[in-house]
């Protein structure tokens, strides 16, 4: 599925907050990946480990503090004007909460067609038909127009979200954690219809999410980030098949398994303590102080991402 | 052995302006002691309502425990007690850990007093042993620098600490029973290993019972002896976890367990999804209340609810397919809960 033309190029982003008079928060510190057209990426890691704050400042929602953003080669943190308002027409975002993400004074055909309106792309009838196409598209009926989101249950709307994302036909998608909120049986319903849409549309995805065995299932590639840097990125595949990093080889082995011949047999990587305060932190490796294998060199100096085998990139001093 | 816990014919409602809603209607189960039982379900099935009724928390109004329940925790009568005998079973006996550690421990007192409270209360120790006795909880839930940490409040404690506090403020009294309603539903896969196997431990050292709560089926394979599915209010199937995950006999289980993404399963294949939603519990069905989305639904399915059929002395299911006169088909997924074909 994945194809070899670049979508979007993130090169050495850097988003840091200020907290403090002598405190910085570096969510996302010196950050690089390629995102192929029609591919999807997963992006997973703990709480607090940046990864909706890349998301968000891969789509511009966030200023960058460093580093870029190419889109089809422009910068889009520079972009301004006409020249913006046709980048936010390409990328959307689907978010985390559906409860939160849905104005409650607003209709459901309002808020699908809000975009439409923004980038006059129809209007009158040919606006009312394109909002029930996509309410039909993910899934809901037309009747669900006129409605408000109060009325509808955690998956209905999760859809709600997905359609006033596609609204404006984007080519590259945003999921923050689209189905964490949801229960068991209707976060398979939304992935399946991503993975439908994604077939049909030919959209791509920054996927991300913490529910790591969802992930392998959808993604074509996986980053796994630690604090604020990108520890791993590897075809799916791969990454399952052979984790590198001692962090994504700990994180793997913690997923609980719905099995009881293999939860009573495997081995688990337990990890000491928890993940250290992002703001002003340590040099060198941020894993370091939570690595078994932690040598002097871990200690000073940050590991670079670098291709260990074809399309296999890890940052780590002891992996060769 | 001797059984902790003995429920009979439960049934919990809520009234509501819309009308009676049968939260729990009509659940039997047993439990021993110092084993782990989990109840599993999607949100709405009533299992938290079930584990609030232990500790008699449901509010009243709105909510009601119905006429003819039966709550037997070490042979006395949980609906029967008072007041006074109620404050001493919470916290004493049974005590619980909450989904969320952010909203359930007081702001505004530190940790050791929230620790030292229930000691004090339960135990009637003196301020200065209670904390001492806080102090060394905190230290058994592996929370580094113990002293120091007592005397802070919990916006200074990280989410997983939050949940070992909780855990700490659960077990100071040794209770028999201890309800864990998803306690690691709010936390980061890492940390809810290391607090799965915290519990585990302390379970091993304190013989405590343990009801766990949850919809992850991954930690119930880790953690549970025994599973009891439920579904609009009913249970609906129960067993060892060998006999759930290895024999499920009912299609919503199959469901369940097929609806999950394995590390094992092709890519991008459609996962499997149950179709529509629960039935509202305002006028549950007649008959099967799984009837309307399962893919094996016969005629009688819809008419009468189908009696439990005992396979073994665990192992046991309510469902029409277990009738002699039934089809027979072919479940969807095969040993260990592995969909068909993918090993």
């Amino acid at each position: 599925m994945a194809q070899d033309k670049v979508l979007i190029e993130v090169k050495n982003l850097k988003k840091y907050f200020k907290v403090g008079p002598n405190a910085t928060l570096k969510a996302v510190d010196d950050v690089s990946f390629n995102l192929m057209k029609g591919e999807t990426l997963g992006l997973v890691g703990e709480s607090g480990c940046g990864k909706t704050t890349c998301g968000r400042t891969v789509m511009g929602l966030y200023p960058a503090s460093g580093g870029q953003v190419l889109y089809n080669g422009q910068d889009i943190h520079k972009l301004h004007g006409k020249a913006k308002k046709d980048f936010t027409r390409k990328a959307q975002i689907i978010f985390q909460d559906p409860y939160a993400s849905l104005n409650p004074r607003m209709t459901v055909g309002n808020i699908i067609g809000e975009g439409i309106d923004i980038h006059n792309l129809y209007t009158g009838q040919e606006k009312i038909d394109r909002i029930y196409k996509l309410l039909e598209l993910v899934g809901l009926n037309k009747e669900h127009a006129s409605r408000f989101p109060h009325e509808f249950s955690g998956g209905q709307r999760q859809r709600i979200g997905i359609a006033r994302a596609l609204a404006i036909e984007p080519e590259f998608i945003v999921c923050d954690e689209p189905i964490s909120a949801l229960d068991v049986s209707i976060q398979a319903q939304v992935v399946n219809l991503l993975i439908k849409l994604q077939r049909e549309l030919g959209l791509t995805y920054l996927f991300i999410a913490h529910d790591l065995s969802m992930v392998k299932h959808i993604s074509d590639r996986v980053g796994v980030m630690y604090l604020g840097t990108m520890v791993e990125l590897a075809s799916s595949k791969d990454l399952y098949a052979e984790p590198l990093h001692p962090y994504t080889q700990a994180l793997l082995s913690a997923i609980p398994v719905p099995d009881v011949n293999i939860a009573k047999t495997r081995q688990r990587i337990m990890l000491e303590g928890e993940v250290p305060s992002p703001i002003n932190p340590k040099p060198g490796c941020r894993f370091a102080p939570r690595c078994k294998y932690a040598k002097a060199a871990c200690l000073e100096q940050i590991p670079e991402l670098k291709e260990v085998k074809p399309g296999h990139f890890v940052a780590c001093h002891i992996v060769k | 052995m001797e059984k902790l816990l003995d429920v009979k014919n439960l049934k919990v409602s809520y009234h509501t302006y819309a009308g009676e809603v049968q939260s729990v209607r009509g659940v039997d189960f047993y439990m021993k002691n110092g084993e782990t039982l989990a109840i599993v379900g999607e949100s709405g099935c009533g299992k938290s309502v079930t584990a609030k009724s232990l500790m008699r928390l449901i509010q009243t109004p709105p909510g009601e425990i119905k006429e003819g329940s039966q709550i037997l925790l070490d042979g006395k009568d949980v609906l029967k007690m008072n007041e006074t005998e109620l404050r001493e079973l919470r916290g004493g006996d049974v005590s619980m850990v909450f989904q969320d550690p952010m909203t359930s421990l007081n702001p505004t007192m530190n940790i050791g007093k929230q620790i030292a409270e229930t000691l004090i209360i339960h135990r009637g120790m003196s301020k200065s042993e209670a904390f001492e006795e806080a102090v060394k909880m905190l230290k058994l839930v592996n929370i580094p620098n113990a002293e120091k940490r007592a005397k802070q409040y919990p916006h200074e404690f990280s989410g997983g600490m939050r949940q070992r506090a909780m855990i700490a403020i659960a077990l100071a009294c040794q209770p028999k029973l201890l309800i864990a309603d998803e306690p690691t539903t709010a936390l980061d896969v890492t940390i809810q290993a290391q607090i799965m196997d915290l519990m585990k431990d302390l379970q091993d050292k304190l013989g405590t019972a343990v009801i766990l709560i949850t919809h992850d089926l991954g930690v119930v394979a880790d953690f549970a002896d025994r599973i009891q599915v439920m579904y609009s209010g009913l249970i609906i199937e129960r067993g060892t976890v060998t006999e759930i995950f290895d024999n499920p006999q009912h299609p919503y289980t199959w469901a369940l367990l097929q609806s999950v993404p394995r590390l094992d399963t092709a890519h991008k294949d459609t996962l499997y999804s149950i179709k529509g939603t629960p039935p509202d519990l305002l006028n549950p069905p007649v008959g099967c209340p799984f009837a309307a989305r399962c893919d094996f639904a016969m005629d009688i399915c819809k008419e009468a609810m189908p009696e439990y059929t005992s396979l073994s002395d665990t192992h046991g299911v309510h469902c029409w397919l277990q009738h002699p006169y039934a089809p027979k088909v072919e479940r969807p997924i095969g040993n260990g809960g592995a969909a068909n074909g993918t090993r």
